[in-house]
């Protein structure tokens, strides 16, 4: 699941199902083909610009209409009602893990769905960010800052959230570099890191309420996207960015679903719509979401929304994506030890 | 028509064992019929998921330390709110049968509101007003107490979304009671309190405890309320519904439905134990 996983998104998640189908059944305007696109919860926005930008390609190229529908929820739920029998053509989400398990589970895709796209099937990027109260009354600058006694911070559960996951990797990417070798020192870090949680919420959106309505923590762990997308929206709170100097790679992996695009006749489209995204057109507009894309040109023009930092790969961290699930999400993993009291 | 089914039913009525309404057999296919499909095929399903388990690894499932302590929280917090809902739902009750008031009857429909509202957005709606910021909050805030975001706000999460199981209860019970048993117990000089736990209390008190119980049994499962306002921190306000929740995420369908399972043996044993002991708490009433 993801970033800005909440009951409340699965419900929008659900309600968007539900018009979903009420549009199959409805005379629409029928296009020339139609694809879904199943994807994580708070993607909603940046993928109807992009569908909208997309179609328009599509008609020039091929003289074809398309009508691209978005399917939005926790992608971990998402990914499951794909393996339950949702048709989807393709899936962009915002874990790894979650389109692993189509091939696992399903065998929708193929073992190396991986490189069938440029970047790892990851057309853009983010990472770990902090937002910090104006004037930054903590002086919060880096992760080791975060297991002050005096800091409380709120991130989305690790157990139930990428995002949050995806936050626990980078303190302990931190760790290791920090303390290289030193095991004790490392785990002692991260216990008061997790200590210093005063909520944890099941997902990126409502870890942002806490932070934001509720008035909790002194800093809010999350995405940079949706830190600086927070920033946007509310300009007179003075909440401040802090983007620390070591963090975590957090790909946003896309891949279209081999056995569903076969059976939906939508091979070519689907595929044509991923590529798309590693476009200039398309990048410029991901980066107007504040996500960190490839594109050499699109990267100058957003070079002072995006500080230069060492974004640490899960290889680096963990090994692997499996390897990192197993020996620290997993019940009894290294996340539990560290929780236990 | 109706007066030919009726007459044979009547006739046989008198002896043991027969029934008013005719066509027993059919309505009692229909009745298990639903039973099967609404209510144990869903269990059947849930078992099977925890059927890939065996016996050591279920009991590792459901006796992990974290789970364990979560099962603490939700039995505390469900006790505590069902016993609250319990005294308030029954004061309700009687207000809305007792008196005559301006507006009565919305506050008889308001008391079914929780039930109507999805229970996040309840959950949302607590948070914002507990929180140390938010209308309630900030006065307990000057007392020192703080509820969102802490085992407290569990408890405000469930009694909120389980107090018209009491009130809904009680309330038929109560508008069967004639008052003249009350006023026949007052003329005979008892006291308010003898007329309370003597006369009305002995009536009441099936019905309050099955409301109380159902209160109870839906306070456990309760999940979209409670997630908001809890804080969800490990060993202290983490619900046995997320620790489901998590197995879940997880893709571990054999774990969640695991740690299902003893929520629902668990409810499932004390309404089946409130239900035996009300029929005999009934017999005993009416002196059969």
């Amino acid at each position: 699941m993801v970033s800005g996983f909440s009951v409340a998104g699965r419900l929008k998640g659900l309600v968007g199902m539900l018009a979903m189908s009420v549009g199959m059944v409805a005379p629409v305007q029928a296009a020339d083909q139609e694809i879904l696109n199943s994807s994580y919860d708070i993607a909603r926005e940046l993928f109807s610009a992009y569908n909208a930008e997309f179609s328009e390609y599509w008609q020039q190229e091929t003289g074809k209409s398309i009508e691209i529908k978005q399917s939005h929820g926790g992608s971990s739920r998402q990914a499951q009602a794909i393996l339950q029998g949702l048709r989807a053509d393709v899936v962009t989400y915002n874990q790894v893990t979650d389109v692993d398990i189509l091939q696992q589970r399903g065998k929708l895709i193929p073992v190396d769905w991986r490189e069938r796209l440029p970047n790892a099937s990851s057309p853009y990027y983010s990472t770990m960010a902090f937002l910090v109260r104006k004037g930054n009354p903590k002086h919060i600058q880096n992760w080791d800052d975060l297991a002050r006694e005096d800091v409380s911070s709120v991130m989305p559960n690790p157990k139930t959230s990428g995002n949050g996951r995806y936050s626990y990797l980078a303190a302990l990417g931190y760790a290791q570099k920090a303390y290289p070798g030193d095991e004790a020192k490392s785990d002692a870090y991260l216990k008061s890191f997790l200590g210093n949680v005063a909520v944890f919420d099941t997902g990126g959106r409502g870890a942002t309420t806490t932070f934001i309505e509720r008035g909790i923590g002194d800093v809010l762990l999350t995405f940079e996207s949706e830190v600086n997308n927070i920033v946007a929206q509310n300009p007179d709170a003075g909440f401040e960015v802090v983007v620390p100097k070591v963090s975590f790679l957090a790909e946003f992996p896309v891949t279209w679903i081999d056995r569903n695009v076969e059976r939906n006749g939508t091979e070519a489209v689907s595929k044509a719509y991923l590529e798309h995204l590693y476009g200039e057109p398309a990048q410029r507009l991901i980066a107007g979401f504040y996500y960190r894309v490839h594109n050499e040109t699109v990267k100058k023009e957003f070079a002072d929304k995006f500080p230069e930092l060492e974004l640490l790969p899960i290889e680096e961290i963990a090994g692997s994506w499996e390897n990192a699930m197993q020996v620290h999400f997993a019940s009894g993993g290294k996340l539990d030890q560290l929780q236990r009291r | 028509m109706r007066a030919s089914l009726a007459s044979p039913a009547l006739a046989r009525n008198n002896k043991p064992g027969k029934r008013v309404l005719p066509g027993f057999a059919l309505s009692l296919g229909v009745s298990l019929l639903f039973i099967g499909l609404v209510l144990l095929l869903p269990l059947t399903g849930l078992v099977m998921q925890a059927a890939d388990m065996s016996w050591v690894q279920y009991w590792a499932v459901i006796s992990d330390e974290r789970v364990v302590a979560s099962y603490r929280v939700t039995l505390w917090a469900a006790a505590i709110a069902s016993v609250f809902n319990g005294v308030v739902g029954l004061l309700l009750a009687w207000v809305l049968v007792r008196y005559e008031f301006w507006g009565k009857r919305v506050v008889d429909a308001l008391m079914d509101l929780p039930f109507a509202l999805p229970t996040a957005v309840a959950g949302i709606t607590l948070a914002a007003l507990f929180s140390e910021g938010g209308w309630y909050g900030q006065l307990l805030a000057a007392v020192g107490i703080k509820v969102a975001f802490t085992p407290l706000g569990i408890i405000v999460a469930m009694s909120f979304t389980s107090l018209p199981f009491v009130v809904r209860t009680v309330q038929p019970v109560l508008e069967d009671l004639a008052p003249e048993d009350e006023e026949a117990a007052v003329s005979m000089g008892a006291s308010d309190w003898t007329v309370f736990h003597r006369v009305l209390f002995p009536a009441l008190w099936p019905a309050l405890l099955t409301g109380v119980a159902l209160s109870f049994t839906r306070s456990l499962g309760e999940f979209g309320a409670v997630i908001f306002i809890a804080g969800n921190m490990p060993y202290v306000s983490e619900i046995t519904s997320l620790m489901i929740f998590v197995r879940l995420q997880e893709y571990d369908y054999a774990a969640a439905s695991a740690i299902a399972s003893v929520v629902l043996i668990a409810s499932l044993v004390l309404l089946l134990a409130i239900n035996l002991w009300q029929a005999r708490y009934l017999r005993r009433l009416h002196g059969r």
